[in-house]
Parts: structure tokens; sequence; C-alpha cells
């Protein structure tokens, strides 16, 4: 009965419209169901035995990239509720936390961000421990290099955003440091030299600190910068280098192995 | 009666020995010792009961401390339970990766053919990599649900100004770099060294010329690589990282494991400068009015460290790396390696000789 219902539905004309390939059963109709459907087809139709075990990969890789969905998926849902004012977003926040029916968007959007974070350098430290940033995978590696700093930032500027006490001293502590910039910060080595006719040219109102913050606090200009860089920015610039890095990956001969 | 209040006193003095055990020096001694041993016996600890048993150890050990009201108490704040979780998956982790290594190394040495060999076995994506994937994403989704559901997402007071909680921690896979700000000034762990860190980073795979060693776990191969890289890594990131999350309290102060963060302990450092060490105390005359004067001692010692370091690690160690890579991957190489020893000899200097800035221009916030 089961079955004969779902030999109906696939034989329909809307089931094939979506599906351009028979059941998966054999040979032919599993590559096809890799080959004709955009997201599948980030894979190769056969692969190596070795790069799917287990204990090869971690599946670290994958884990992050799960993490990256659940955060785009809870983050956007987190936006919902959340004003990016410093009269709003706390008070957002704490209301989340009170009215939302399974209010369990804000840890999982957390939980999620720090895993990744860890799962990230995992990932790294697998990748370094196979060897598998040798050619031909060495742009591959530096583009997760890249990843690696912007998931870094992403947290970084989330952490801001629920506007408590943690959340405004830590990125105070860590924006303190750009202020010790080199040339570039106020209170950094060399700054005092640029200067023309005796006016300094790197002061506290628009040295590298007041770029990140938007002033020379974490105030609602920091605020909203965050909130931009961390809801917007940064996330499409980890979307299309994640698609570079899965590219090369296919390109570069999949998941590497003994030659 | 006796006996009890005799268990109890050793217990304290066992709690005591940890404490002293987890200062600064001796935490970090420690953890680069074990991480030598670690290197060197691979293929002993990487057997599963060797490895088992210490972590049954370890796990007992973790658990008997939990029942400390001030060690649990740091553990199960809810933003540190990811660092318990980062101690054990890359602990884990690491097992794996050595146990595999040795394995490989182990038949490489009798000809045997490698775990991931049989590279041209291929099997077909959908059914065996497409149905992995969906259990790992059903498995990832429960578990990242049961966390969330376990602990609440902290939340503490609205952000005020005015009031600064104390200790004012970074984020905190940011607290390797806080920590570094004991032993340097803030151009250097805060800007300097984490861009140095990502060019390391991305310069790796055009430094590295060794062949050997792509796409499977092995040691024995790549010996200089993989401890480079991990001292990097497990060393002055991951331990910096717990120690700065569980070991520093109020005011930055070092607080052991098993005790009471104390808002009131003063912070006892008094400081020697190089130029004080150089002029006062060797040459026995006042420091030199000209602060390049007063500095050119420690200048010249960081030259000599730069310049002569490279010369000096071609004829020790790289005879052969230099050969192999050219000049200019070894010059790379090698100033990066410079900087990342200047990590832990800054901190020697600092915990031996109380030692401040090597060259301290504070005019020009131009400090080392
Ligand atoms: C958002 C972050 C990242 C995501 C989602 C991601 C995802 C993946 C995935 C799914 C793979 C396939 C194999 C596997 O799972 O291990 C992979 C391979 C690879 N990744 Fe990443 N990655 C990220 C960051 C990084 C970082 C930080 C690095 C290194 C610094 C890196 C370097 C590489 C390299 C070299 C490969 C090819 C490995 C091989 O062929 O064995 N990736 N990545």
């Amino acid at each position: 009965m089961i079955n004969r219902f779902g030999n109906w539905v696939r034989e329909g004309q809307i089931w094939g419209s979506i599906f351009r390939h028979g059941v998966p059963r054999d040979r032919r109709t599993r590559a096809m169901a890799i080959l004709s459907n955009v997201f599948l087809h980030l894979h190769p139709v056969a692969i190596r035995k070795s790069s799917i075990r287990l204990s090869f990969t971690w599946c670290m890789g994958g884990i992050t990239f799960f993490l990256f969905l659940v955060e785009i998926v809870t983050g956007v849902l987190l936006m919902f509720y959340y004003r990016p004012t410093v009269e709003y977003a706390y008070f957002d926040i704490q209301g989340l936390r009170a009215h939302v029916t399974l209010g369990l968007l804000r840890e999982l959007h957390r939980w999620g961000a720090h895993a990744m974070v860890i799962t990230i350098w995992l990932h790294m430290l697998r990748v370094f421990l196979t060897g598998s940033y040798k050619p031909p995978r060495e742009f591959n590696w530096s583009i997760g290099v890249i990843l690696l700093v912007l998931t870094l930032l992403l947290s970084f500027t989330g952490y801001l955003l629920p506007w408590d006490q943690l959340a405004m001293w830590a990125i105070t502590v860590g924006s303190n440091m750009a202020r010790a910039t080199p040339g570039a910060g106020s209170e950094g080595p060399l700054s005092a030299f640029i200067q023309i006719g005796g006016v300094p040219l790197v002061h506290a109102g628009d040295d590298a600190r007041f770029g990140l913050l938007a002033g020379t606090f974490v105030g609602p200009n920091a605020l909203l910068r965050f909130y931009v860089l961390h809801c917007v920015f940064i996330p499409c610039v980890v979307t299309v280098l994640l698609a570079v890095h899965f590219w090369r990956i296919r390109k570069d001969g999949g998941v590497s192995g003994p030659l | 009666m006796d006996s009890i209040l005799a268990a109890s006193s050793t217990l304290d003095s066992v709690k005591h020995f940890i404490n002293v055990a987890c200062e600064p020096h001796w935490f970090l001694i420690i953890s680069v010792l074990a991480f030598f041993i670690f290197l060197i016996g691979y293929r002993t600890w990487t057997k599963p009961i060797v490895a088992g048993t210490v972590s049954a150890l370890a796990t007992l050990f973790f658990l008997a401390s939990c029942a400390d009201t001030n060690f649990a108490k740091i553990v199960t704040k809810a933003d540190n339970v990811p660092i318990v979780i980062m101690m054990v998956t890359v602990s884990f982790l690491l097992w794996l990766a050595f146990r595999q290594a040795a394995i490989n190394d182990e038949r490489m040495e009798k000809g045997e053919p490698l775990i991931e060999a049989g590279a041209d076995d291929k099997v077909l994506v959908w059914p065996d990599l497409v149905y992995s994937e969906l259990i790992a994403l059903v498995l990832c989704t429960a578990l990242l649900i049961v966390w969330a559901i376990i602990l609440r997402a902290p939340l503490e007071q609205p952000a005020d100004p005015n009031v600064a909680p104390n200790p004012a921690k970074a984020p905190w896979y940011f607290l390797g770099l806080q920590e570094m700000l004991v032993y340097f000034d803030p151009w250097l762990a805060g800007v300097v060294f984490p861009g140095l860190i990502i060019v390391g980073l991305l310069a790796i795979p055009y430094i590295d010329k060794n062949p050997r060693g792509n796409g499977y776990y092995t040691f024995k191969e790549r010996k200089f690589a993989i401890t480079t890289f991990l001292f990097g890594f497990v060393i002055l990131w991951v331990v910096l990282i717990i120690f700065g999350t569980f070991l520093r309290g109020p005011n930055w102060n070092f607080f052991g494991p098993y005790e009471f963060w104390d808002p009131h302990r003063p912070a006892a450092l008094l400081n020697t400068e190089f130029h004080d060490l150089f002029w006062v105390n060797t040459l026995g005359r006042p420091l030199p009015g000209h602060y390049l004067i007063r500095e050119l001692p420690g200048i010249v010692l960081l030259g000599a460290y730069f310049m002569l370091g490279p010369v000096i690690m071609k004829w020790l160690f790289f005879r052969k790396i230099s050969r192999d890579i050219g000049f200019i991957r070894y010059s790379v190489l090698c100033v990066l390696i410079l900087f990342m020893l200047l990590m832990p000899i800054k901190m020697v200097l600092r915990w031996t000789l109380n030692l401040h800035y090597i060259v301290g221009i504070t005019e020009w916030f131009l400090n080392v």
C-alpha cells in the first residue's frame, strides 16, 4: 500500500519535474542524483574510500559548514526580535528570553558560534596534520585562513550585540588594542611622527580604534557598526569564500589522499 | 575523627600542590615538557590502553575536582563550558591523529601500505557519503539542541560604561592574546602578533617544501613542520586560552584552580628594565640622558637576535632545510620562528629577572 503510493508519487509529473532521475538504485541513477542537484553537485560522483573515513577528515569541515548554516538560520530569526540601538538592544534580548515560545534561539546561536570557532580550529588542525595544504592545495589553505579570520571576526562583532556588561567590556578590551596599532593608533609606536607642522595626524578622534568603533568609546555608533558587519557584511564575504573553498576542493582533486 | 582530619589535610595539601603547579611559570613549563614528551613518545602513549588509562584518570581527576566549590564555579560557568569542550575535543583528536601517524610510520618502516592506501578504490557518493552526511547532520543538530536546552545563554546587567567588571576579559578565543599583554605592550600582543599569526598561517604552504606526508597521517616524515605548528597551536594558543579562562581572576591576577577569586588581592610586581640592568646594575653608571643611547643595548640585543638568529639556527639545525627551501623562504621562516619564540623567551625573562622591557622607548610607545 505505502509502496504503491510511493511509486505513484514518484511516477507523477510533479516529482518528475523536481528530480530528473529515477530512484537512485543503480550506478546511473545514483550518479544522476548527484549531478542533477545543485546542492549535491558540490560533491563528486565517486569518491576515494579513504576520504570518507571518519577518522581521516573527522568531518570537521562539514560540521563547520553545518554550524555556519545554523548561525544563518537562527541569526535571521533573531533579527526579527532585535533592534541595534542602545535603548532597545538589551531589553529586546531580555524579552526574547522571557516571552518567546520555545526560546532556544539565542542559545542555539550563541553555542553554535562557540562551537564553530572550535570546529574551525579542529578542521585546520586536521588539514595540517594530514599535510593537505601541500600542492596542489596551497591556495585553498589560504582561503581557509581568511575564513578563519572572518569566523573570529563574526564571533567578535556578535559578542557586542546583547549590550550587557560582558559584551561591552569584552569589546572594550578587544578594541583597545587598535589604539596601539603602529603608525595608525593614537598610542601606537611611531604614530607621533605622523604630523604636519606639529599638528598630529593620528589622534584618538581619527585613529584605527575610532575607525573600528565609529567613536572614541563603545557606544551607539559601535553597536550599529558591529551589527551591520555581523549581520550583513561578514556573512556575505564568508559565503562567497565558502563557494570558492568548496569549488577549489573539487578542482584540486578532492579531499587529499596518498599519491 | 583523627583520620578524617588527616585525610582532609592531605587533600588540602594536594590541592595546594596543584594550585602551585598552576602558577604561570610552572603551568607553562609543565605544558611544554608534556608537549615534547608527547611528541617523542608518540608511538607508546597513543596505544589505546595507555591513552585510555590516561583519559580515564584525567576524567576522574576532573570529576573529583568538581567537588571543590571554587573549581566547580569556574568550570561550569556557562561561557566557560565551550572551553572544557575544546580541551576534550582537542585532546581526543590529537590522540586520533597521532595514533594514525604512529601506525602509518610503523607500516612505512616495514614497507606495508598506509591506512589511507588504496587511493584508487572509489565508492559512489550516493549513498556512501550522502548518508553519512545526513547522519552527521542529525547528530549535530541533536547535540546542539541538547546543549541549548541544558545551558542558558548568559545575560548580565545592562552595559554601563562607568562600571568596569573585574576582571574584564576579551572573548575567550582571544584570551591567549590577552595573556600576552602580561608580557608585551598592546602594539605587539594585540596588533603585531595577531598579524604575524595570520601571515605565518598563510605562508605555511609556500614555505614547507617537503613533498612527503601529503594526504596521510605521519609524524616521522614531517617532524619539524608538525612540531612547530603544534607548538604554536597547542602551547601558545590553546594552553594560553585555558590559562586565561580558568586561572586569571580579578586584576588579571593568577588564581589556582582551587582558590577563591579574591578581588582584593594586590598585584605586587616590581619590574626591572633592561636599560637599568645594563647601565646601572652592570656598568654602575647613571642612565644616559638621551633615550636612544639609553636603549642602545636593548636595540643591539634585539637586532642581534633577529640578524644572527637565522645564521645560528642554520648552523645548529637547519642546514638541510635552508638548502632545500632557498634563501627567501628560509628568511621568512626564520623571522616567523624568531617572533614566535620571542613569546616564551620574554616569559622566561619575566619569571627569572622580572624583566619589563628589553627596549623601552616609552617616549614613542615603542616598547618590546
Ligand atoms: C568556515 C570555515 C570552513 C569551512 C565551512 C570549511 C569546509 C571544508 C570542507 C567541508 C572540506 C572538505 C573536507 C573536510 O571536511 O575536511 C574542507 C577542506 C579543506 N579545508 Fe576547509 N573549511 C573552512 C575553513 C578552513 C580553514 C580555516 C582552513 C585552513 C586554514 C581550511 C583548509 C582546507 C583545505 C586545505 C581543505 C582540503 C583538504 C583536503 O583536501 O584534505 N578550511 N573545508
